[in-house]
């Protein structure tokens, strides 16, 4: 039976404010004071930004000075990967400006790093394998030839949910003198992320992608590790992010960490049943489903899944009318001619990229909203198969 | 606040997409007068049309269709399906794109190109009736013109390219590498250009 309500598994695109980050958020929202001003009013914007400040570095491990508050995860990665074409200039004499990153990036390290190539950076990019891991004997191979002065790999894919083994990665990145990146976007909030675990010295978070507000976003930088300001022209986050704060943008993003840290572990419990309940109820009721990404390294809510002769887009939409939202990495849906470039550097061909859908789960999916999926996706890829030149 | 978001597509296209008229029920094409198929898997779309010819009218008595694509591929044959029943073949040869689009009320201008493939389609259907019924005069196969010789770049590459979505000389070069050897091509390659602009996206 068709419910009341859509339901939604594109976590990965986005989440619902948390009913505790809007309570925050409204709350606040006659807090005007410019957090800069010595009066009262700067005074109590201050007092809660530092306080959201501590919290944010606390749930990672991190000391609070080492938290800088920005727009966004595409801010962030932009920001880290943009120091490096001053690798020539008068502000990093040292700097080394080559890059080593993934094939599976998110465009917004990608299309970042290919403007650094048109400014003077030597940029690497690592293979993965059928499961989206980097190749790590790559990795040394390009560490060897020196000059690396950063390495970029993402903690957690965000279309097939592979983690990678960062720690390892920053050892061998730091082994070579090269310094450490990862984006932890769709990684921080679902699975642990210890900025001293992991070793790095730079790490990009969401507010949007963890139940807080949009157009807010942090970047830990370990201290001492070299700087420079991607917006300048102010003294805001000591001086390493000019822009009056967004105060409760950071106060919805310090609260929706907290929550995090209070469910993640129990919902990711539930999520990887349900994601392994997904994965069986297809194989089982649909020919030809050829899973994405890695069985077990894989963040819990996530699961990718190609059906050969459907077409995503087509999916996505039977499925829209069907009040199931989910999303594909067809090229159709995206606006581009080329299927996801995360699929295809898996090895997968154009037409299984083509025909893939990810399912992305969160704190409010049920157990019936896994189940009505279940029943109402045989019927959509057969339907489409049906109409599909794929099997004549 | 808006409250419910419009689809990127019109309502005559949701419809065609939620009940698609005269898909081809199962595989078997041999009681059909000619089937033609385009496109690719790989590519992400690919159709067949395959039609029923009355011999003394030379009308199309019907038209089936199968199609691997988005909604707007699979919506534009569907259409197509229908606009062509009752036709001439030689009405229908001539129909194009934009008329199917236009049936359609509309495309967004990144999907045009997934409504080009079911013409195509049903032309070699067409053709393929003329082939089958000793009518090899009346084929019209769609030949492609070198325009840039050193890159050996055609008319049907610079087509593309529009439906892709050049609109400048810098951008087709970007998607062709036309006229990047010589550069003598340069006039012919911006007036084929604008011939498919207008042919796809003209008023």
């Amino acid at each position: 039976m068709k419910p009341s309500r859509q339901i939604y598994f594109d976590h990965n695109a986005t989440t619902p404010l948390h009913p505790e980050v809007k309570k925050e958020m409204v709350a606040a929202m006659e807090m005007f004071g410019n957090p800069s001003s010595m009066h009262a009013f700067g005074r109590e914007a201050r007092a809660n930004v530092e306080d959201a400040r501590r919290r944010v570095a606390a749930f990672m491990g991190a000391d609070e000075s080492e938290i800088v508050f920005n727009g966004s995860g595409s801010e962030g990665n932009n920001t880290v990967l943009s120091l490096f074409a001053c690798g020539t200039s008068q502000c990093f004499p040292g700097m080394k400006p080559k890059i080593v990153t993934s094939r599976i990036e998110h465009p917004c390290v990608l299309e970042t790093s290919q403007c650094l190539v048109h400014r003077g950076v030597d940029v690497s990019y690592l293979d993965v394998d059928a499961y989206g891991k980097i190749d790590i004997g790559q990795l040394e191979a390009l560490l060897k030839s020196g000059g690396v002065g950063l390495v970029s790999v993402m903690m957690a894919n965000n279309e097939i949910g592979t983690i990678q083994d960062i720690a390892a990665i920053s050892a061998m990145a730091h082994q070579y003198g090269a310094l450490m990146h990862t984006d932890a976007v769709q990684a921080f909030g679902k699975v642990p992320v210890d900025v001293n675990e992991l070793g790095v010295d730079f790490l990009t978070i969401s507010g949007h992608k963890i139940y807080g507000p949009k157009g807010i976003g942090a970047l830990y930088v370990r201290k001492k590790t070299p700087y420079c300001p991607f917006i300048r022209g102010g003294h805001q986050e000591r001086g390493r992010r000019a822009g009056t704060e967004n105060t409760l943008g950071i106060m919805g993003l310090a609260m929706a960490v907290d929550m995090r840290k209070a469910e993640m572990e129990a919902e990711a419990e539930r999520l990887v049943g349900f994601r392994e309940m997904l994965r069986k109820g297809i194989s089982e009721r649909i020919d030809d489903a050829l899973f994405n990404g890695h069985p077990t390294d894989s963040m819990p809510n996530t699961l990718n899944v190609s059906f050969p002769g459907a077409e995503g887009e087509s999916i996505l939409l039977y499925l829209d009318l069907a009040g199931i939202a989910v999303s594909t990495g067809s090229a159709c849906a995206s606006g581009s001619l080329d299927p996801s470039h995360v699929l295809l550097a898996t090895g997968v061909d154009a037409e299984r990229a083509h025909g893939s859908i990810r399912i992305s789960m969160g704190r409010s999916t049920t157990l019936e909203e896994v189940e009505y999926l279940l029943d109402v996706l045989p019927g959509v890829i057969e339907r489409i198969r049906n109409m599909s030149t794929a099997y004549i | 606040m808006l409250q419910s978001g419009e689809w990127a597509y019109t309502e005559k296209l949701k419809e065609h997409f939620e009940s698609p008229k005269n898909i081809l029920q199962g595989n078997d094409t041999s009681g059909f007068d000619g089937v033609g198929m385009e496109g690719n898997l790989q590519c992400g779309d690919q159709m067949m049309v395959v039609i029923k010819v009355d011999k003394e009218t030379e009308k199309i008595n019907d038209c089936q269709w199968k199609t691997y694509g988005c909604a707007s591929a699979i919506a534009s044959t569907s259409v197509l399906s229908e606009m062509v029943k009752g036709m001439t073949l030689e009405e229908a040869f001539a129909v194009s794109p934009k008329d199917v689009t236009k049936e359609l009320g509309g495309l967004p201008e990144n999907k045009i190109h997934c409504s080009v493939l079911g013409d195509k389609a049903l032309r070699a259907a067409i053709n393929d009736y003329y082939t089958r019924n000793g009518m090899q005069d009346r084929v019209k196969k769609e030949q492609a013109k070198t325009i840039c010789q050193c890159m050996s770049i055609t008319d049907h590459d610079i087509e593309e390219a529009v439906l892709e979505g050049a609109r400048t000389y810098y951008e087709l070069q970007e998607h062709t590498k036309l006229g990047t050897v010589c550069g003598q091509c340069k006039d012919e390659a911006e007036a084929e250009m604008q011939k498919f602009i207008h042919l796809h996206f003209g008023a």
